[in-house]
């Protein structure tokens, strides 16, 4: 057993410092992407799953996996995709909703649209279009503040 | 004949790539802007989609194909997406339409597929699903909406749908690729999705106000590669001349 090793805990406290890159007020971990995190030999293996399969953050979210662990000293990485089970907005922790929120992105809902203006906590809210800013999410706007805001969808 | 399984995911890998890049030519030019960024949306999961059919198709191939090869040093006569895909984007109402009756067909057999005895196929189906349902329920919701709208945009969805509705049957049409693929569980026989697709679509098509065609013939050819239309051809010299004029550029 090679001693200097960080323990897995470690890493994910280390991952949970890098952000999501279309939104950055919420990391990786509040994303629900990284799905293992493991030694093979002196290997760190980090198996990530992906939002949407056409994502284009995917790939700059796995190379700062790769910078982040590179800075802190891991040298051998491999990255593993994994794709089932299939990512599901369930996986945001409850941390990362409350960050969406803070930020004016309204988090997922099973319901299927937002609870309320994450600006001015209306619940008089309408669809603009099922799609938006990223893949991820859809546009709202707020009939009592007049605000349009963005919805994260819920999948 | 070549391999089946490579045959059947370089259909579902064709499918969504032709699809992908006709729906992309929207992008920047589409009626309004909320409209736009669905239609580079919808564009962008399925090409995502290509990228894990393509690299799978690639490796059980065995020849150091991956995706990108795949989709962009193949010839016409190669592809194996079914016609409708490749049909010109028209108006507005024609692409959704068109996404429509895609959507639709391509919701049941990722449905199936998510049950295959393939871990892998399995997987991209399952992953594919979730991105597809959200894909119809916007077309549904946009098909109705037209079809039942002005007199200008119902006149429009009803050309568009006697337009493409000759097109639709090739997506249910059995072959040996087919038989070869339920024999071994990997994916379900292409003609018993039809049920569900016709119950659906003429609930859709009641809503919509518009008239299904009475016709059931249908133009074949691009699943089994046979015999493409036209318009991939001009298609894909768009898609393609960069890695044609610059095999392996990158930048």
């Amino acid at each position: 057993m090679v001693t200097d090793q960080p323990t897995t805990e470690t890493v994910w406290q280390w991952l949970d410092a890098v952000p999501d890159p279309e939104i950055p007020v919420i990391s990786l971990i509040d994303l629900g992407i990284i799905r293992d995190v493991a030694w093979v030999g002196d290997t760190l293996e980090v198996t990530v799953t992906p939002t949407y399969s056409g994502c284009p953050a995917t790939r700059i979210i796995n190379l700062d996996i790769e910078t982040a662990l590179r800075d802190r000293g891991v040298d051998k990485i491999r990255l593993k995709t994994r794709l089932s089970p299939a990512w599901t907005t369930d996986w945001l922790t409850d941390r990362g909703k409350q960050r969406l929120e803070d930020y004016g992105i309204a988090p997922p809902q099973p319901a299927g649209g937002p609870q309320h203006c994450p600006l001015c906590k209306s619940h008089d809210v309408e669809r603009i279009s099922q799609f938006g800013s990223t893949p991820c999410k859809a546009q709202w706007r707020c009939r009592s503040c007049l605000e349009p805001f963005d919805y994260f969808k819920c999948i | 004949m070549t391999d089946p399984l490579f045959e059947f995911l370089c259909r579902m890998g064709d499918n969504t790539l032709v699809l992908g890049h006709r729906v992309s030519e929207w992008c920047g030019v589409a009626p309004v802007l909320e409209e736009d960024i669905a239609l580079a949306n919808t564009a962008l999961d399925l090409i995502g989609q290509t990228t894990l059919w393509l690299n799978l198709a690639g490796e059980v191939e065995g020849k150091g194909r991956d995706a990108d090869a795949l989709a962009f040093r193949r010839d016409v006569w190669e592809f194996r997406n079914v016609l409708l895909v490749e049909q010109p984007n028209g108006d507005f109402g024609q692409t959704m339409m068109r996404q429509f009756l895609f959507d639709l067909w391509h919701k049941g057999m990722l449905t199936a597929l998510q049950n295959s005895s393939h871990d892998q196929i399995a997987a991209i189906a399952q992953k594919s699903l979730k991105e597809v349902t959200y894909h119809l329920e916007r077309t549904t919701d946009t098909v109705i909406g037209l079809g039942d709208g002005t007199e200008e945009s119902h006149d429009r969805m009803q050309k568009a749908l006697v337009r493409l509705y000759p097109f639709v049957g090739e997506m249910f049409v059995s072959d040996d690729v087919d038989a070869a693929m339920v024999a071994e569980g990997i994916a379900p026989d292409p003609a018993q999705l039809r049920a569900d697709f016709d119950a659906t679509l003429d609930a859709v098509l009641t809503d919509a106000t518009l008239d299904k065609p009475t016709s059931d013939f249908a133009h074949k050819g691009g699943k089994s590669g046979k015999r493409h239309s036209e318009h991939l051809g001009h298609m894909l010299s768009q898609m393609q001349w960069l890695q044609r004029a610059y095999p392996d550029a990158t930048w």
